[in-house]
């Protein structure tokens, strides 16, 4: 039993960074109907960038939690500008091309952010400064890391900051709105240049907080992280439908518990015949499930409605 | 296709026949001219180059003719690559003609195409996109782990010593002899993906020219209203699919045979995008633009190779490693191509006039009606 | 129409531009081939850079070859650790007109672009790849300095049993972890012990809690790893923080200054091997170990492997004084000279004969040699 909380523990931490990273995603996908391939990449910058400064202010002798915030203010930043940048670069032209232009140009442009970061960083990998000394909890014989803690508590006042923008803030209404329709959101009023950057820089910030907290727990930095780390938050937005808010926060913490038994569990199930090495597929075995008896995601997608 | 040429090529037969005479001449030489002002490899290089025209095509008509995102086209070029490989080699002993195993891989292939496309069929645009990407994860990751109970594939240290293609029992990796010239083996396997690319470019000129290929375009442009019309949307898709996947085995048989190993490391993610991105960047849907993509996409990578002795060249020393720059700049010219033509470098004339008509408020409207139709 | 005119143009102009490369009468050229891009980048780099020092050392002797002076160059090409792109690079440097390769890293890099060398009777010299396959398809011209999967893996299950019964063991599903960890497997069998669980990860993961977790059930002795050091040090910090006490042992992909720096604190009293005995113990090893620090900075694993490649078949070519592979070849056969690892000598497959492995372990945040097994390599 307590393997079985363990195991569950485990999960709802990877997933609460699947969903802060998830949430990304289908923020950019709700308004643009874009799939940001280079969302994953902000999410490497946001680590790379949070412990270069973390680093170097660690050694300088600054107290941890002033080197923390700054090194938090610093990877936001960088990825808000990032994606502000890519967005009025290579998104904002294209934006009534046909559909699959803007897929092919993020791929392009995740391929040149990963490369400008192996020559900016090089190929070593960066290991988070040890700054946090590591406690670990008992509960009911699960353990659990003072660091794990500090990620669900972060990622949850993240999520919440989100919906509280989202919901309560004029530009929060103006995203829906320009989620929703975007000529008549333009026609209210919206300027939705601004309302499309200001989804970017959000999505980003988010991906600078998760990259912080992905480099914190497992400790390295690489300019190859993005990738797989991407995909699979963005398989996870999808899970939950994608447009949705909720849903990428159900689809991430859903996908992150799915991986976890999965690969404690998979072997046992089968007897055997599959074990933890297809422990990647197994998301996607249930995400094609889920998606052929609700071809919408668990949530039903938020998308534009034409008709 | 009758954008290849002037016009007046097509008003005079002689013309015509005298072109189509020069390129014929010009493929034919092209190994040797390859050979002598570049050197061997770049043969090897132009031999993968026909086996993605071949791919490309395929996913062209998943893509470009019938309008389905697919992610995971690699699954069917991995399927068709280890059924040769398994079959072909000290694996389990077996060792078929290839003349026997090329057209079962891709029967296998074909059949694995309808598999993978059945469960898809509700699925709308990006949903379809994740669940053909998880397909493609799927296949690789079984690849790379059915070693044990019994081992097929032989994991992650792939399938090693696959038999070569034999004409009359001379294996075409070395040198052989060909009408008193002997040729080496980068040269024969040209000539054997030069006729099957150009059966593949046949093959698909017709389809895109028939009924089915008419319905494709419909499904593609506007499924609810294809559907009004009468056709059998579920069924065409399944056969896009299909035949997508055949050409992709095709593809992947002929691939085990010439490079003689198998490993899943050959068929990542990456791989699919990368044929994604030839039939998009090439002009996605038009044969002779998948096949220009196809070309560029396989060879712009391996010049860049060339950005050291380029910059020694210049300016006397290396500035930048090469090797840090390679992928940059194919990345560059991805998003820089994508942002000046979206349509594609060499798209069909029907979709270069949708996007560029010469009447703005024409534009205004075709853009508006194209919006709509993508969904 | 303009388009496809510039399209032309470029296709034209890189046909005259793309160089096909006969080599300088006075210079040599050697091939390095390693993925210098992607999750290993840094492994590849390290090859690369040991080499180039080696290089540059015999080049500073001015060597003669048949009474002329000859300069060697290091031809250096990134495979990115795919099989195909190995096999393209492979024919691009025969064509170039290396007379032997040090590389490539992967075994499933290594593996296909050997037959391409071995067709052109090219030697071909592994610093890294480890696959029984590699030396055992019947080429003349493959060899490696580097201990297969078997001398390593049996030596790391022995280790294993000793210092606990139950062994739990976690491969990557590379061809390299897999080949380590079934070999390992066999060696705990052979020396009593029980492999009381076993787990897969991959070469791109850094969440290992879950099969950690699922191990931790089957209270094993020791836990080994065949993987390389980006996931051995996330591994073995998640290990700690799920309050596994077990040891932790693992290969040479494992056993690099980049575990220590990533691993921390955690990576304390982990087990790492490596082929060839400790830099300490060799004549030249502190020597090497000072150049390399001074030009590359730290050693990760395979540099003083790549430097060694270098050695034997650059000293080959000069004792058979010639670069013609028929010449030299016979002659790298037999050699028998002290590298940076340790003595080196080949078997008729091109294995290092009777290689010795070293086991190392973390003290106070160093590699520190702790037994050293097997070889007696004549001298």
């Amino acid at each position: 039993m307590d393997v079985l909380l363990q195991q569950l523990v485990n999960g709802l931490i990877l997933g609460s960074l699947y969903a802060l990273v998830a949430l990304g995603y289908t923020m950019v996908y709700g308004i643009l109907e874009l799939i940001n391939f280079a969302h994953g990449e902000i999410v490497m910058l946001g680590a790379m960038v949070s412990v270069t400064v973390l680093g170097l202010l660690v050694a300088a002798g600054v107290p941890v939690p002033l080197a923390l915030a700054v090194a938090l203010a610093a990877a936001v930043l960088v990825c808000m500008a990032t994606g502000v940048l890519v967005e009025r670069v290579a998104y904002r032209p294209l934006r009534n091309a046909p559909r699959l232009a803007p897929l092919i140009t993020a791929i392009g442009v995740s391929i040149v952010l990963q490369n400008l970061a192996m020559i900016i960083w090089g190929r070593q990998y960066l290991s988070f400064p040890p700054v946090l000394a590591p406690h670990v909890y008992e509960w009911h014989g699960a353990t659990v890391s003072n660091v794990q803690l500090l990620i669900v508590a972060v990622a949850a006042l993240t999520m919440g900051a989100l919906l509280l923008l989202v919901q309560r803030t004029r530009l929060g209404r103006a995203m829906r709105a320009t989620a929703q329709h975007r000529e008549v959101a333009g026609l209210m009023g919206v300027d939705v240049n601004r309302v499309i950057a200001a989804t970017f820089a959000v999505g980003s910030a988010l991906a600078a907080v998760a990259g912080l907290l992905i480099a914190a727990y497992y400790g390295i930095a690489h300019y190859n992280m993005g990738f797989l780390l991407g995909l699979k938050a963005f398989s996870a937005a999808v899970l939950g439908g994608i447009g949705n808010i909720p849903g990428a926060l159900l689809g991430g913490l859903l996908l992150g518990v799915i991986e976890s038994l999965g690969a404690g569990y998979i072997g046992d199930l089968t007897g055997g015949f599959l074990g933890s090495h297809y422990q990647d597929i197994f998301a996607f075995f249930i995400l094609i499930l889920v998606l052929v008896f609700r071809p919408s995601g668990l949530l039903g997608e938020r998308v534009a409605d034409r008709a | 296709m009758n954008d290849l040429l002037p016009e007046r090529f097509y008003r005079d037969p002689r013309l015509a026949w005298g072109a189509y005479a020069a390129l014929a001449v010009l493929l034919v030489a092209l190994p040797f001219l390859v050979d002598a002002g570049m050197g061997r490899s770049w043969v090897r290089i132009l031999d993968f180059a026909l086996l993605y025209v071949m791919l490309a095509l395929g996913l062209n008509i998943v893509v470009g003719f019938a309008g389905l995102l697919d992610l995971g086209y690699v699954a069917f070029y991995a399927v068709g690559a280890y059924f040769y490989a398994i079959l072909a080699s000290p694996q389990l002993g077996i060792h078929l003609p290839f003349w026997a195993l090329l057209p079962l891989g891709a029967g296998v292939a074909c059949l694995f195409g309808v598999l993978l496309g059945a469960p898809t069929l509700r699925l709308r645009g990006d949903y379809l996109a994740i669940v053909t990407l998880g397909f493609g994860e799927i296949i690789r990751i079984f690849l790379n782990n059915l070693n044990a109970p019994i081992n097929l594939t032989n994991g992650p240290q792939g399938i090693n010593m696959i038999d070569p293609v034999r004409i009359a029992d001379a294996s075409l990796r070395r040198p052989t002899e060909w009408l008193g010239v002997t040729l080496p083996g980068t040269h024969t396997h040209y000539y054997l993906f030069l006729l099957l690319t150009l059966a593949v470019i046949f093959m698909a000129l017709r389809l895109q020219g028939s009924r089915i290929g008419r319905a494709w375009a419909a499904i593609r442009e506007d499924e609810v209203a294809a559907e009004a019309m009468g056709i059998n949307t579920r069924n065409l898709k399944l056969l896009a699919f299909a035949m997508g996947a055949t050409f992709g085995g095709l593809g992947g048989g002929l691939f085990a045979a010439f490079q003689g190993f198998v490993s899943p490391e050959s068929f990542t993610l990456m791989e699919s995008i990368m044929i994604l991105c030839m039939v998009v960047l090439g002009g996605m849907g038009h044969i002779p633009g998948v096949i220009l993509g196809a070309i560029l996409v396989t060879v712009l990578p391996e010049l860049l190779r060339y950005i050291g002795p380029l910059q020694e060249g210049l300016l006397g020393r290396v500035l930048v490693d090469p090797a840090d720059l390679r992928m940059l700049l194919f990345g560059l010219a991805l998003v820089v191509v994508m942002l000046f033509r979206p349509q594609g470098l060499w798209p069909s004339p029907v979709r270069a006039r949708e996007l560029h008509p010469d009447n703005p408020d024409l534009v205004r409207q075709e853009q508006e009606a194209l919006y709509d139709a993508e969904r | 129409m303009r388009s496809k005119l510039l399209i032309a143009c470029i296709l034209g102009a890189s046909y005259w531009t793309a160089p096909a490369g006969a080599a300088d009468p006075a210079t040599v050229k050697i091939g390095c081939v390693a993925p210098l891009t992607g999750p290993q980048a840094h492994l590849g780099k390290d090859i690369e850079n040991g080499a180039r020092l080696a290089v540059d050392a015999i080049n500073a002797t001015h060597p003669t070859l048949g009474g002329q002076p000859v300069q060697f160059v290091l031809q250096v090409e990134d495979d990115a650790a795919d099989p195909k792109t190995a096999t393209v690079v492979a024919q691009k440097l025969v064509d170039e007109g290396v007379k032997g390769v040090v590389g490539h890293l992967n075994s499933g890099a290594s593996i296909p672009a050997s037959r391409i060398y071995a067709d052109n009777d090219i030697p071909q010299i592994s610093p890294a790849s480890t696959a029984v396959a590699y030396t055992h398809q019947g080429f003349k011209t493959t060899y490696r300095v580097m201990a297969n999967d078997s001398q390593q893996g049996q030596a790391l299950g022995k280790y294993a049993t000793k210092l606990g019964k139950r062994v739990a063991v976690i491969d990557d599903r590379t061809a390299y972890g897999q080949g380590l960890i079934d070999e390992v497997v066999k060696g705990v069998a052979a020396a009593g012990g029980e492999v009381v669980g076993r787990e897969y990860t991959t070469d791109k993961s850094t969440d290992f809690t879950a099969i950690l977790t699922s191990l931790k059930s089957k209270k094993p002795d020791v836990v080994v790893f065949g993987g390389m050091d980006p996931q051995a040090a996330p591994m073995i910090r998640q290990l700690r923080t799920l309050g596994m006490k077990t040891a932790f042992m693992g290969g040479d992909g494992m056993q690099s200054a980049e575990f220590l720096k990533l691993a921390g604190p955690a990576g304390e009293g982990a087990i790492g091997s490596s082929p060839g005995l400790p830099l300490a113990k060799m004549p030249g090893g502190a020597d090497f170990r000072k150049r390399f620090n001074e030009r590359f900075g730290k050693v990760q694993i395979y540099a003083p492997f790549a430097h060694d490649a270098a050695v034997v078949m650059i000293q080959a070519m000069l004792r058979a004084d010639s670069t013609e592979p028929e010449k030299y070849l016979p002659e790298l056969a037999k050699t028998r000279i002290d590298g940076v690892i340790g003595p080196i000598a080949f078997d008729d497959k091109g294995d290092l004969k009777d290689g010795p492995v070293t086991l190392y372990q973390v003290k106070k945040g160093h590699w520190e040699p702790v037994e050293t097994v097997g070889g007696q390599a004549a001298k």
